[in-house]
């Protein structure tokens, strides 16, 4: 079985963000990256489908240099080999990745592609669809769960308080939300291993942009809020002020 | 000059608040853009439904039977398909020259909203939570890194496809009178490939309101101490009318299901409250709900940052305060 897992290097969800310089993006001064926590769930998906199947995993990953974080980290879950297709410049958008994506995924002829369901930067859920659209295959994102029987392929979709059921055949693109396994944690031998796997890289497409950040700015600070500390004593005033202040009771 | 097609969306033929408030959107937009704009909607809704819409300003609706496009798959146990569906809007807008689709940010609408951008052409700006009119032109306002910060986009010339986030840009009321037109599935680009991943079933927990859909959260973490303690949270929520949220932390321990995470790795909210009930205040929760409007944190910990972004707080016992809300509040609505 030929699989694809489509990964992502983001700022780690700990990170405080600011604005950098150009006033259109992060400060990227002493921030960790890591591979995009839904990816996890895609390549801990990707691992086990070659695991009882046989065949290999490709981790595909559209970026800089930096992009070479998230290829390593699936590597050490149990990815065989790597693409790295190279960003000219940090000027892209979902359209120009999905296209790099699936111009190469396209070449490689998987049965099945992964993603994590969004990346936790833009949070747009857009890249997974386009991505399968421009492949011609059909998609499923936010799946919780993947039964496979042979080409037939069973899924669970999460949407507002409940979920589809949804069948397809492969070829097949699926978007990981977490809740579709528990992503292993990489052992001693898998992380020696995981530093002789190649990383192919080749050069992106020149794709233009479709659209464009102008601006980036943080919220409004908060005023200082009123806050109590007698405990349950508080409750009449806190729900009064709910009520006739807020009035959101 | 724009043309705008604004996606209504239909839960078992009825439309939602999500609907109308897209609607109002697109006649916001229209307005702006000096415009015109219809909807397009698929089901197999009465006119009497479809009218509503012209309560938020449409004048125009185009109407898909559902049934008649699941008809074209020849599948016996459809119940609908989002490439179908996809297809259909793509091809209705090429056809009719629509450069904006709008669409509600619903779990719907960013499965289809991807495919419908990449179909026509278009730009994508997802989860927009504001306009911004410009000369000749918008831009939009939206959240990034879970609403650390927030961007202004736009698209560069050319088509573009947005998703809303649903309750942020309420409803207006803008009557007109709704014409709607049927259209056949004949008359939009539908092939076999557009069912070859379908939904057979879809099941949701009746009566249960999901914290993305929810004008009222109240969430739990780690300091409820145990699953079998979210019974104070619940009932918090029962008198509030709301919805049930949980930190990363009880999510992960398995204390409570994912669809109720709040955060980064979870879901952004912005309802008009949010109480934090035994949450510290990790800075990816805190990126999930400080758009809510206004935010109550009852913590026993004074120094927790959950405080930092509260309107009210109680510095207190959750085992305590909660009981209190719930019984308070059930006095207040009699």
């Amino acid at each position: 079985m030929k699989i694809v897992v489509c990964v992502s290097t983001v700022p780690d969800s700990t990170t405080k963000i600011k604005v950098g310089g150009s006033g259109k993006s992060i400060d990227e001064a002493g921030v960790t990256f890591i591979i995009n926590p839904y990816d996890e769930f895609a390549v801990e998906e990707a691992v086990q489908l070659k695991e009882k199947n046989t065949g290999e995993v490709i981790a595909v990953s559209f970026g800089t240099d930096r992009a070479k974080e998230g290829i390593k980290k699936a590597f050490q879950m149990g990815a065989d080999k790597g693409i790295l297709i190279k960003a000219a410049s940090d000027d892209f958008d979902s359209y120009t990745v999905a296209k790099n994506l699936a111009a190469v995924i396209k070449d490689l002829s998987p049965d099945i592609v992964l993603f994590g369901k969004q990346s936790i930067d833009f949070d747009g859920l857009v890249v997974p669809k386009m991505t399968a659209e421009f492949l011609g295959m059909p998609s499923v994102n936010v799946v919780t769960k993947l039964e496979l029987n042979g080409t037939d392929a069973t899924i669970e979709r999460e949407i507002e308080g409940g979920k589809e059921t949804l069948k397809a055949k492969l070829p097949l693109v699926i978007g990981a939300q977490k809740g579709l396994n528990t992503p292993r944690y990489p052992n001693l031998k898998s992380i020696m291993a995981s530093k002789s796997k190649p990383i192919e890289e080749k050069a992106a497409i020149d794709e233009p942009v479709k659209s464009s950040v102008l601006e980036m700015n943080l919220p409004a600070a908060k005023g200082q809020g009123k806050v109590f500390s007698d405990g349950a004593a508080n409750v009449p005033e806190l729900v009064r002020l709910l009520r006739e202040e807020a009035k959101v009771i | 000059m724009s043309k705008i097609l604004v996606f209504a969306e239909t839960k078992d033929n009825v439309f939602k608040a999500n609907a109308f408030e897209v609607v109002s959107a697109g006649k916001f937009l229209a307005d702006k853009l000096g415009s015109e704009f219809a909807v397009i909607t698929i089901n197999d809704a009465g006119d009497e439904q479809i009218k509503a819409l012209g309560k938020y300003g449409a004048a125009k609706v185009y109407q898909l039977s559902l049934n008649e496009l699941n008809a074209k798959s020849g599948i016996a146990d459809i119940k609908y398909s989002h490439g179908a569906f996809a297809s259909a809007v793509s091809s209705f807008a090429d056809a009719n020259a629509y450069d904006v689709v709008l669409l509600s940010g619903t779990s719907f609408g960013r499965e289809i909203s991807p495919s419908i951008a990449a179909k026509t052409g278009s730009a994508i700006v997802p989860d927009v939570i504001d306009f911004i009119p410009e000369d000749g032109g918008v831009s939009f306002k939206r959240p990034a890194y879970a609403g650390k910060c927030y961007t202004k986009v736009k698209a560069n010339g050319g088509k573009v496809v947005v998703t809303l986030r649903p309750n942020v840009l309420k409803a207006v009321e803008n009557s007109a009178d709704s014409a709607v037109e049927k259209i056949s599935p004949d008359s939009v680009n539908i092939s076999a490939n557009d069912f070859s991943a379908y939904v057979s079933e879809v099941s949701v927990a009746s009566g249960k309101l999901d914290v993305a859909e929810a004008d009222i959260i109240v969430s739990g973490g780690r300091g409820l101490r145990g699953p079998e303690n979210f019974h104070l949270v619940e009932e918090l929520a029962g008198v509030l009318g709301a919805a049930v949220g949980a930190s990363r932390a009880v999510v992960d321990a398995g204390w409570r299901p994912h669809g109720e995470q709040v955060g980064q790795t979870g879901k952004t909210v912005s309802p008009s409250l949010y109480v934090a009930c035994g949450i510290s205040g990790a800075i990816q929760h805190l990126a999930g709900m400080s758009s809510s409007k206004y935010i109550v944190a009852i913590n026993k910990d004074k120094d927790a940052p959950i405080f930092q972004v509260a309107d009210y707080g109680i510095v207190g016992d959750v085992f305590e305060v909660l009981p209190a809300m719930t019984e308070e509040i059930k006095k207040l609505k009699g």
